[in-house]
């Protein structure tokens, strides 16, 4: 039994300094409400060090070509980990791509990286944004190794992190630090969790309790956004042609797919194809996959703390979460009447929803905020 | 129908393994090296789409989106299949509104279709209207060395078909049942088969002959139709020949079998899946033992457990490529080395995916 002591100590030493470093955890430290623990890749595991640096990176703007954009420009904090109220995000220069910042919070839970899936892990999504010319706009990596080489503060922290400097100190440090720091951003613990797992009936609103039937039920939401008995991540890590973006370019779908078709492209290549056009954009994880099944298809995201990242969908076209609902009560189409997409997912349907209904249905979105986002403020008119 | 074009084949055959052809996926096909490479070639298939008036302009909405799809699909393929075939049950109760809707939407294929007679095309006005569409109820053409033969499968005994019911829809909606009394077995008939061994007499022995019906020219479950009552007769006008393949539809499920030198594949349908039945069976069932069932559908994807196939034709034998939504997109073909149809991957028992018993 004594033995125990110093170890728990250690323990809470550790949590002390992680929550000092971030606002997230460490494998052993307890998960939050509504969560299932998370998934550390065995070759990269968590340490208090190895979260600080992977912050520092994350926040440091020399990584792009003007030393304004950093991953946090996008990702920021404070909005979630979104870049929130921006449709599509804004890399050097105030370019813009194709699609709308996903959050990093709950990230640990997503099995493919970026709306398309195109990147199986954190620590390689982590290398693409550097290079895309509409994001941080480097060239190649060389200029962020020779920062984090010569820095005296990096080059210290990368020796006591991964026992390596110089020349030794490669992307491959850089991207698991980030990772690391990355997976700490867990959040749960929202009143619906304390509600629904929690057994607090006052948590929720009446509107919200029958919104929450409407998402279980005639509304059809959880068979994408999971929940479980247990737990909730809010999404099935799958992909799905929702009818969002490929509306827009029905008529062009067979010579955009037909580039893909014909030639296999790398990973960076497609990265910046998909990032540089939006028409090519639109065709979602086939671009990929090249799957006929997964034309127009995009992630499904986890919707823990939606109501502070509007805009929405893959592009950031739908405004509020109301204009979500509607899209979907519709079957898959904004303005009601404009024609389905020849590919849509066979889980859209229409949804015979009532205004009241979907009130309800947005009542429950507002449900999902995490306590340590609850005094954040959703951006103007999302509501 | 020239020699050496089938002799080439069989070289191939023995020369390397056929399935390699065709465990990719139907958009990264692999081109085969012939000394004639303009023989080899691929055609579509989409079957069952049970387009389904509810009245007026309105329609089964889950059906249609089922057709669309298959028919856009389509259209994308690289390289270009030489053309589509239509398995049949088109309609859902024979209707004209219905076989219209379902042309318009056959119409947007870039390809020439052919079509085959499925019983809820027929037994309202007997075929007449989809006739005037689609033209003969069954036919045969050559294409790159290959006879290609369509039956309509689906007649009946013609007590059955024109003296026992009031009108032209109760007919139509008794043979549309299942496990229904007042039903009847699917038959060739008499006046086919002579029509068949006439329209073979002059086709060498080893011409590849792919045939298509809507019901299997093989007896697997009486109460569902999955069944030809004089399936024997068809068959006996098959066997001379080297190398035989029926295609079928009205199943809505992947089967495969092998009878002496015909080979069978089903093909799944755009509209929704049938269970196995073995699954299912109140009465026997002969589900072939080749077969390496799909696993159950997803209730909540509409497309789950449906589909459309591409066929290729490079080893002269029928490899059939079945595109799955929701699902992992299988390939079943000829192994030279069993002399019978199996899917590439998953035929040994130990290479397949478990199947769900729960939900």
């Amino acid at each position: 039994m004594m033995k125990r002591h110093p170890n728990t100590l250690l323990l809470a030493a550790w949590i002390a300094c992680a929550a000092a470093a971030s606002t997230g955890t460490l494998p052993g430290a307890p998960v939050p409400l509504g969560l299932p623990p998370a998934d550390y890749p065995a070759d990269n595991p968590q340490t208090p060090e190895k979260i600080a640096l992977g912050q520092k990176l994350f926040e440091d703007k020399r990584f792009s070509s003007t030393g304004e954009v950093s991953c946090a420009t996008c990702h920021a904090v404070e909005k979630a980990f979104t870049d929130s109220p921006l449709s599509v995000s804004e890399g050097i220069h105030k370019l813009t791509g194709t699609r709308n910042a996903p959050t990093v919070v709950n990230s640990a839970y997503f099995e493919k990286l970026f709306w398309d899936g195109r990147s199986p892990s954190l620590e390689d999504q982590a290398l693409h944004p550097f290079v895309n010319p509409v994001e941080m706009g480097l060239d190649d990596h060389q200029p962020i190794l020779d920062i984090v080489r010569a820095d005296p503060d990096y080059a210290r922290q990368f020796r006591t992190v991964f026992a390596k400097s110089g020349a030794a100190v490669t992307m491959q440090e850089v991207t698991q630090a980030i990772a690391a720091f990355e997976r700490t951003q867990i959040a749960g613990d929202s009143p619906f969790d304390r509600w629904y797992f929690g057994g607090d009936a006052g948590a929720l609103t009446e509107a919200q309790k029958r919104g929450f039937d409407l998402f279980v039920n005639q509304g059809r939401c959880v068979s994408c956004h999971v929940v479980e008995q247990t737990q909730a991540i809010f999404t099935d890590n799958r992909f799905h042609n929702v009818g969002v973006g490929i509306n827009n370019i029905q008529e062009d779908v067979p010579g955009l797919a037909a580039e893909f078709l014909k030639a296999e492209a790398t990973l960076s290549e497609v990265d910046v194809k998909v990032l540089t056009d939006k028409r090519t954009s639109e065709l979602g994880r086939f671009a990929i996959s090249r799957g006929l099944d997964d034309l127009g298809s995009f992630k499904t995201p986890t919707l823990r703390n939606v109501a502070l990242t509007a805009p929405y969908m893959h592009d950031g076209s739908l405004k509020t979460l109301r204009e979500v609902m509607e899209h979907y009560n519709h079957g898959g189409v904004t303005r009601e009447g404009d024609p389905v997409n020849d590919f849509l997912s066979g889980g859209i349907r229409p949804l015979n929803l009532t205004e009241a209904q979907i009130d309800d249905l947005v009542a429950f979105m507002e449900a999902l905020t995490s306590s340590q986002y609850a005094h954040s403020t959703p951006p103007a008119g999302s509501k | 129908m020239c020699r050496c074009h089938v002799s080439t084949r069989r070289g191939f055959l023995k020369g390397a393994g056929a399935c390699a052809v065709v465990s990719t996926l139907p958009m990264s096909m692999v081109e085969l090296a012939f000394a004639d490479s303009r023989r080899n070639f691929t055609f579509a298939y989409i079957s069952d789409s049970h387009i389904q008036q509810i009245k007026g302009t309105q329609f089964v909405r889950n059906w249609d989106r089922g057709l669309i799809r298959a028919v856009a699909e389509t259209n994308l393929l690289d390289p270009k299949p030489d053309f589509v075939v239509f398995g049949g049950d088109l309609a859902q109760l024979g209707k004209k509104e219905e076989i219209d809707h379902g042309a318009a939407m056959l119409a947007k294929l870039d390809y020439k279709y052919h079509c085959v007679m499925g019983e809820h095309d027929y037994y309202l006005d007997l075929g007449e209207y989809w006739s005037k569409l689609f033209g003969p109820h069954y036919y045969s053409w050559d294409h790159k060395g290959v006879h290609f033969v369509t039956l309509n499968s689906i007649l009946t005994y013609e007590d059955w078909t024109h003296k026992r019911w009031p009108t032209a829809m109760q007919r139509m909606v008794e043979m549309a049942g299942l496990d229904n009394p007042n039903g009847s077995p699917f038959m060739v008939g008499e006046a086919q088969c002579d029509w068949l061994r006439k329209d073979l007499e002059n086709v060498p022995k080893d011409t590849p002959i792919v045939l298509f019906s809507h019901s299997p020219i093989q007896k697997i479950y009486k109460g569902w139709n999955f069944w030809t009552e004089d399936a024997e007769q068809v068959q006996a006008l098959l066997q001379p020949f080297d190398n035989v393949t029926v295609v079928y539809g009205h199943v809505h499920q992947i089967q495969y079998n092998q009878i002496g030198n015909i080979s069978f594949h089903a093909v799944m349908a755009t509209a929704w899946p049938w269970p196995y039945p073995q699954s299912y069976a109140q009465a026997e069932s002969h589900l072939p033992k080749l077969t390496v069932p799909m696993n159950r559908a997803d209730p909540f994807f509409e497309r789950d457990a449906t589909g459309w196939q591409l066929i290729d034709l490079d080893t002269g034998r029928v490899a059939m490529r079945y595109n799955l939504y929701n699902n992992t997109n299988r390939a079943v073909a000829f192994n030279p080395k069993t002399g019978q149809p199996e899917d590439t991957v998953f035929q040994a028992p130990q290479s397949r995916i478990d199947a769900q018993i729960h939900y």
